[in-house]
């Protein structure tokens, strides 16, 4: 700004300030905790996670690594788009492996068209155990599900992971209090109060790269439970399943065998953004079919320390 | 007008609310309500208000499964905790806090309220303003909420009776003069049919005034800024949450801007040390920048090479903060057991966490009746006004003056809970009974 009127500057608007809350709570969590440590799916709002936490610290690298559950079902192009960012950035990576919990007897083996998302508690809260993290923080936004809704920035969690929804800590003002005794660990939310909207419109402004699967392709699908799920080594038709070839995208990403993808010709961010106001099923309801269980699925998961 | 306040209207496109409201008298209803009829719900979540309330026979569609989330809620069909809604219409965004109503949830309303430009009051019209619903507003007009639209909600049960809505109306307009509360707006309204809630209803001709979201739409709202507090003077804040090293040497402090911008140029004093140099740098998330405006995470550069540390803070030249050992505050005590004198926390205040020490307790509060009278302990849930001792300085104004560096929290030093809320000083509307 080369303006002399001293009384006024750059108007700021809602994404500035969801924004400066996110760091301002990335930046308190890593300074209140010993060991945070970020957890990263590929997905948008980790994506948009990220670049906030790489705002808070700039000049300087992260005061904690990135963490990637992975439960071996991957789409490729998600694992590539890891891999290039965390190159790019030059940070610190940890891979907690589904895989691994289900080779060591941690957990059953679903099968190898079964279902993993469930797992990735068992993968999640060893890898918090081995690496002592007293905090993870997590893309979750309160507007994604019902119990989403009702929990803290700052969720504590006890030494066996769990979320007691009935004994969370009051949260007034912009306190955000971090201390956990050694076993237990918080969960940190920068994004509580964002909006799938205001994520795209944020992805938008700043330019922040995504896989490739959030944008319109062509693909070999099934329809499923009411969903569309992609075609891969993990998803097979199954009898009387038909493959058909469908212009889609993917609103949100997970593992392979239960997140839907949605038709769509929306093929850029703004394309994206006009799509996303006038949807009328939500991200969770179109495309993932772990929550469509009973309508408490999320609370239980969560109780067990899902994400 | 102040440059703070031209920034606030830049920010009117957000508006936070609480709700406030007694068991039964509908106030998960009336949010979902406001959520359906201004179609913020998708197709799905429609479906599964639905099907839930067939579950459980309540009916085609029981809106107050929107917001009560948790199992246990819906089996008692009550609000335990907080539920966070996010609804936009063409006019602005909002944020909805939707506290619960039991007083033993107290400490979950007051986190719901202590972010709000507003909160919407619903009382039961056919029985009138209920304790609970006076101890709730109490609180939320301690926290700083100084707007209220209320709904008197059951008017169909009540076949829309005048008298019923006036009683409401006069209810709270006592009420609303003794918690110096500056706009009240009251709204005759069914929240199961949607009379006046987005529709407007022919069933009350007696009333004039705007429904519950043209209300909502047309008050003033902080926005985020609004937690800055209500008489925010031309006096920069910015508690630094953290150093950062510069390639080459040097370094940034990094925090929010609360209480005024903060300039290039600008005069500061690092408390509470007390040493003073000049602002040399301002980064925003967006980059460098001459001001930035309050509520933005920044960081600053300073002329002269001081020894800065989390928890200190870098203040403006006018309107300077108390920097004290001793702190008097009004405390919501939401601890299990009784607080005595010299109980032992840790403060969190601001950045800073230091051990503290409950010397005193001067006075509890009657909600009753705003009156303060001497006490010796404080029971869970209640309302007293302490005198504490910490063992590093805090750097504090009036809550009053500013809601940032006016609040603190008290910690178990055992169990890490947050067990209390506090605020610098003893508010206006209290009175020594």
């Amino acid at each position: 700004m080369t303006s002399t009127d001293t009384t006024t500057t750059e108007r700021i608007d809602h994404l500035d300030l969801l924004e400066s809350h996110a760091i301002f709570i990335i930046r308190e969590v890593a300074a209140e905790c010993e060991r945070p440590v970020l957890l990263f799916s590929g997905g948008k709002d980790s994506a948009v996670l990220l670049h906030l936490a790489i705002k808070a610290f700039t000049p300087g690298k992260l005061p904690f690594p990135i963490m990637h559950v992975d439960t071996g079902h991957n789409f490729p192009e998600v694992i590539d788009y890891r891999d290039r960012l965390v190159e790019r950035l030059d940070e610190r990576l940890i891979v907690a492996s589904v895989q691994e919990s289900i080779d060591k007897g941690r957990v059953a083996d679903p099968g190898p068209f079964g279902m993993r998302n469930r797992l990735q508690t068992t993968a999640l809260l060893d890898a918090i155990n081995e690496h002592k993290f007293d905090a993870a923080f997590g893309g979750a936004r309160r507007d994604e599900d019902k119990a989403r809704a009702k929990e803290r920035v700052l969720s504590f969690r006890d030494a066996f992971g769990q979320w007691d929804p009935r004994k969370q800590r009051p949260e007034l003002w912009q306190l955000y209090q971090g201390k956990v005794a050694p076993g237990e660990h918080l969960r940190g939310f920068p994004l509580s109060d964002w909006t799938e909207l205001d994520i795209w419109q944020y992805i938008a402004r700043e330019n922040i790269e995504l896989p490739t699967i959030y944008f319109s392709h062509q693909r070999e699908i099934i329809q499923r439970d009411g969903m569309l799920l992609a075609v891969s080594e993990w998803v097979q038709p199954r009898e009387g399943e038909v493959v058909e070839t469908r212009t889609v995208r993917f609103r949100t990403v997970g593992d392979a065998t239960c997140t839907g993808s949605v038709e769509s010709h929306a093929s850029t961010i703004e394309d994206i953004i006009t799509e996303t106001a006038t949807s009328t099923v939500s991200e969770r309801g179109a495309t993932r079919a772990d929550d469509k269980f009973s309508e408490t699925a999320m609370e239980d998961r969560k109780r067990e320390g899902y994400f | 007008m102040t440059t703070t306040s031209t920034n606030n209207d830049d920010v009117m496109d957000l508006l936070r609310f609480a709700t406030i409201g007694s068991v039964d008298d509908g106030k998960s209803t009336l949010i979902g309500r406001l959520l359906v009829d201004t179609r913020q719900l998708f197709d799905d979540q429609m479906d599964a208000v639905a099907q839930a309330s067939k579950d459980r026979g309540v009916g085609d569609l029981d809106l107050s499964f929107v917001t009560d989330g948790l199992r246990a809620e819906r089996e008692q069909g009550i609000t335990i905790d907080v539920a966070y809604r996010y609804a936009a219409t063409p006019k602005r965004k909002f944020v909805i806090a939707d506290c619960p109503g039991h007083v033993q949830y107290t400490a979950n309303m007051a986190t719901g309220a202590s972010t709000a430009d507003l909160a919407l009051v619903v009382v039961d019209a056919t029985t009138g303003l209920k304790e609970q619903t006076r101890r709730h507003l109490c609180i939320a007009s301690l926290l700083g909420v100084r707007q209220l639209i209320v709904c008197a909600n059951k008017m169909d049960e009540g076949n829309w009776r005048f008298p019923l809505y006036e009683r409401v109306v006069a209810q709270m307009s006592a009420l609303a003069k003794t918690l110096e509360i500056e706009s009240l707006t009251v709204i005759p309204i069914s929240a199961l049919n949607g009379d006046n809630v987005v529709e407007r209803s022919n069933s009350a001709p007696y009333y004039e005034g705007p429904t519950v979201l043209e209300a909502l739409e047309s008050a003033p709202a902080g926005g985020w800024a609004g937690v800055h507090g209500e008489e925010a003077e031309e006096a920069t804040r910015l508690p630094v949450q953290w150093i950062l090293r510069q390639p080459g040497g040097g370094r940034t402090y990094a925090g929010m801007v609360d209480g005024a911008p903060i300039r290039v140029g600008e005069q500061v004093t690092v408390l509470p040390a007390g040493l003073t140099s000049t602002v040399t740098e301002v980064r925003t998330p967006s980059g460098p920048a001459e001001v930035a405006q309050v509520g933005l995470s920044v960081s600053v550069a300073l002329a002269d090479d001081l020894d800065v540390s989390r928890g200190d803070m870098i203040v403006g030249s006018a309107n300077q903060p108390t920097v004290t050992n001793e702190v008097e505050a009004t405390i919501c005590w939401f601890g299990t057991g009784s607080l005595t004198p010299g109980s032992r926390f840790r403060v969190k205040h601001t950045t800073r966490t230091t051990p503290g020490i409950v010397d005193t307790i001067s006075s509890k509060l009657d909600v009753n009746d705003l009156s303060l009278s001497g006490a010796s302990e404080l029971v869970s849930n209640e309302i007293g006004v302490v005198q504490i001792k910490t063992a590093d300085p805090l750097v504090v104004d009036s809550y009053g003056v500013n809601r940032i560096t006016g609040s603190f929290v008290l910690v178990d030093e055992v169990t890490n809970i947050t067990v209390a809320a506090g605020m610098v000083g003893i508010p206006t509307l209290l009175h020594q009974g």
